[in-house]
């Protein structure tokens, strides 16, 4: 789960994690007063989606920068006018980009250095590291890659957690000395008990500045939490913005499904998740495109399968389903009637491949046959693939043929009629024994 | 000798009494494995199925009944303290099937177990299967979720983060008439207790295995690990499938440790891993032991 950044800020505020004064704001007027309420000469105004380069992305409407610094709190106004209800692209966003539903208004610092800090978990050391560089406000993954001796790692002892001398140690990389290093080294241990009281998976602060008065503050904040942690979190869990999240994810978590939206078109359902993302690889390997992801988990129930039927055919962009299931935990019997009660209430507007393997398999198959549902079966996984992508490939040929034929009837009609019309024309002419003999026609 | 278990094995239960443990147990019994305890905090006296007496702890099970492993089927908010439990108990291998454990709690689990002499597998596992020699591979150590009968005995050693897609390439094996020495799921989620590179180097120390198929996905760094060590010493024939080259990057694709982040853990960079390391790629899940098999044939062993 991600959170926005002004939301990460009362998070910082709670755990002392130094950074600058401000206000959310959803409509320009407000805004304008959140820039009064702060009164400082110069603010800053920064859209919030859950998508970083911000500063560097366009709206849509042309304007420029979701990060921009006003003197004046009408101009704050004009500012948040300028991004609220409107779609900021950036390079995380992809092209669609996110529509910007508030702005935060945030005091503006007077910056004399920018510097990266992160904690995030080391899934090769199954610790924590903190990690921080002197070149802040930039693409870290460049830095990474070009500049690695710019990138200090600091491991964390899982159960001792971060010590103050790390802290120091990380504060001196940073190129920090006397009293700044002081205060980055309480910044950073306010950061890791932050870390790990909220169960992150990563907390990213891109800049950390050193301001030209001396202060070391957190200028943005990028969280994620560990989704499976969530149930001891619900302060947390109720900062979630739904708004932030494909409508069809958010239908499929209240019904415990995994699914993820892509942009091909044909669909599968799929138990576990390891043979979801197979399956997709299989679809594209044979000539497919995946409209999805979804793993129906180990003990999917009837009404679970259904559900994800829905989400799967309310992508209109879907021309096919496939579902593929090895049964271990889950019985292939069960699958079966889900699909059947899918079917039943979606009429199944699109071609269904099933491919059923495992506990049950047998009887699951005969309920399928039984049922006397145009369903397609299928033997083994690239069996269901290609059979599934063939299907879809015709249907668009077909649709394509019949496009085509509808067209040649439009164009067989329109000349028919232009005939008859210039028949009618030349027998009107021909009428009129002044004028040409009427050889318009054949000449058609 | 398989790895890990065998037919003998003394299997104990951790949450023998909810719905999920219950039917495991149960199919495990049926298969014929040794379940010889189950472990519910407070139910301790009764009787699972009116053959598997049930004990208020580990230690207890452990001390009656003989048990050295355990699986463990407990709600995520439990499995933490039922796996230091069991460590605690002096258990040689735990295998924890639970799904949606907090990664900081297997952090914190997994740096109190440094030093002990429990092997952990898991969480977010199907477990482990090593084949009986009856009908349907029965009479053999059947620990966690997988489906006994498509099993069969014999010398493929599987390894895999996926459930279902160890099932894929097991079924496989079993209808091409190859058996399987020991079948394990290492688990889902970035923080694991045992390693792809754990079970290579098993299966190359034991007699038994004579080729691996090894499954990984995109996610973390450990399929290449493992490939970086098969290149420079392992002895026997490997075949290898990762999923996940069509997940779109920075999603989360189910298991918890299957993402794509700041351009690490890619299918392709897997791969290139496994092609570097001498192992045979399986280009779809369908012919993982269609590509094992013809590797076998080309090294000409
Ligand atoms: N409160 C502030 N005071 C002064 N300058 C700021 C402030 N907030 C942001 N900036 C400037 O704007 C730049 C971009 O801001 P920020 O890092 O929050 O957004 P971004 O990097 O574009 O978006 P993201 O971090 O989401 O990728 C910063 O590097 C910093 O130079
Ligand atoms: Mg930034």
């Amino acid at each position: 789960m991600n959170i926005h950044e002004y939301q990460a800020r009362d998070l910082f505020e709670k755990f002392g994690v130094a950074s600058p004064r401000g206000k959310m704001a959803g409509t320009p007027r407000d805004a304008e007063i959140a820039a009064q309420e702060l009164g400082t000469e110069k603010i800053v105004v920064k859209a919030q989606i859950h998508a970083g380069g911000r500063g560097k992305g366009t709206f849509t409407n042309g304007f420029k920068g979701g990060v921009h610094t006003a003197t004046k709190p009408e101009e704050v106004r004009e500012l948040a006018a300028k991004m609220i209800g409107q779609t900021l692209v950036t390079h995380q966003t992809g092209p669609a980009g996110r529509e910007v539903h508030k702005v935060y208004v945030v005091e503006a610092a007077e910056i004399a250095k920018e510097l990266y800090l992160a904690i995030l978990l080391d899934r090769a050391t199954a610790a924590p590291v903190v990690i921080a560089s002197t070149q802040g406000g930039m693409d870290i993954e460049a830095v990474a890659a070009q500049t690695p001796e710019r990138i200090f790692r600091e491991p964390v002892h899982p159960l001792l957690g971060l010590q103050p001398y790390q802290a120091r140690k990380l504060a001196l990389a940073l190129g920090l000395h006397g009293p700044q290093s002081t205060q980055a080294a309480k910044l950073i241990l306010a950061l890791y008990k932050l870390f790990i009281s909220c169960d992150c998976s990563l907390v990213e602060i891109n800049p950390l500045v050193v301001t030209k008065a001396g202060d070391v503050l957190a200028l943005d904040a990028k969280f994620n939490f560990d989704d499976n942690a969530l149930y001891r979190h619900p302060e947390i869990v109720a900062l979630r913005d739904f708004t932030e999240e494909d409508p069809r994810e958010v239908e499929a978590s209240k019904y415990c499904l995994n699914y993820i939206g892509l942009d091909g078109n044909i669909a599968c359902l799929v138990n576990g998740a390891g043979l979801a993302m197979a399956t997709m690889d299989i679809i594209k390997h044979c000539g497919g495109e995946p409209a999805n992801f979804l793993d129906v988990g180990g003990s999917a129930t009837k009404e679970q399968v259904a559900a994800a039927f829905k989400i799967i055919l309310s992508d209109k962009k879907v021309k096919g389903i496939l579902v593929n299931i090895f049964g271990g935990i889950m019985r292939c019997d069960i699958i079966a009637e889900g699909i059947l009660a899918a079917v039943q209430e979606t009429q199944l507007p699109v071609p269904l491949v099933v491919r059923l393997e495992g506990s049950n398999a047998d009887i699951g198959k005969k309920i399928i046959r039984d049922s006397g549902l145009a369903v397609i079966s299928a033997d083994s996984l690239v069996d269901g693939a290609a059979k599934i992508v063939a299907v879809v490939k015709e249907a668009a040929a077909t649709e394509a043929a019949a496009a085509a034929e509808a067209a040649m009837a439009v164009a067989v009609a329109a000349a028919k009629a232009a005939t008859e019309a210039a028949a009618a024309a030349a027998q009107a002419a021909a009428s009129l024994p002044l004028k040409s003999k009427g050889t318009q026609p054949a000449a058609l | 000798m398989a790895i890990l278990v065998t037919p003998e094995t003394r299997v104990l239960i951790q949450g023998i009494t909810g719905g999920f443990g219950s039917r495991h147990a149960q199919l495990s019994l049926d298969y014929g494995t040794k379940i010889v305890a189950g472990v519910t905090p407070g139910k301790g006296g009764q009787i699972f199925e009116r053959v598997v007496p049930i004990f208020d702890t580990v230690a207890q099970a452990a001390k009656e009944t003989g048990a050295t492993v355990s699986a463990i089927f407990v709600p995520p908010p439990f499995a933490a303290d039922s796996i230091l439990e069991a460590v605690d108990a002096g258990l040689d291998l735990v295998i924890c099937i639970t799904e949606g454990i907090p990664v900081a709690d297997m952090v914190r689990v997994k740096a109190a177990m440094r030093g002990s002499k429990t092997r952990l597998i898991g969480p977010n596992c199907p477990g482990i299967v090593c084949p009986g020699e009856g009908k349907d591979s029965h009479g053999g150590c059947r620990i966690g979720i997988a489906p006994g009968y498509i099993n069969h005995k014999g010398h493929v050693g599987v390894v895999s983060r996926s459930g279902t897609l160890t099932y894929e390439a097991v079924w496989q094996l079993t209808t091409r008439g190859l058996g399987q020495s020991t079948t394990v799921g290492i688990g889902g989620d970035p923080v694991n207790g045992t390693s792809h590179l754990d079970v290579i180097k098993m299966f190359n120390d034991d007699p038994e295995t004579e080729a691996i198929i090894m499954i990984g996905e995109i996610g973390g760094t450990a399929e290449e690990e493992a490939a970086a060590w098969i290149k420079e010493n392992c002895k026997k024939p490997v075949a290898g499938f990762i999923a996940g080259a069509t997940a779109p990057a920075g999603r989360r694709m189910g298991h918890a440790g299957a993402i794509v982040s700041g351009g690490k853990g890619t299918a392709a960079a897997k791969i290139a891993a496994f092609r570097d390391a001498g192992i045979a790629v399986a280009e779809t899940p369908s012919v993982m032991a269609d590509t094992l098999i013809r590797h076998i044939k080309e090294l000409g062993k």
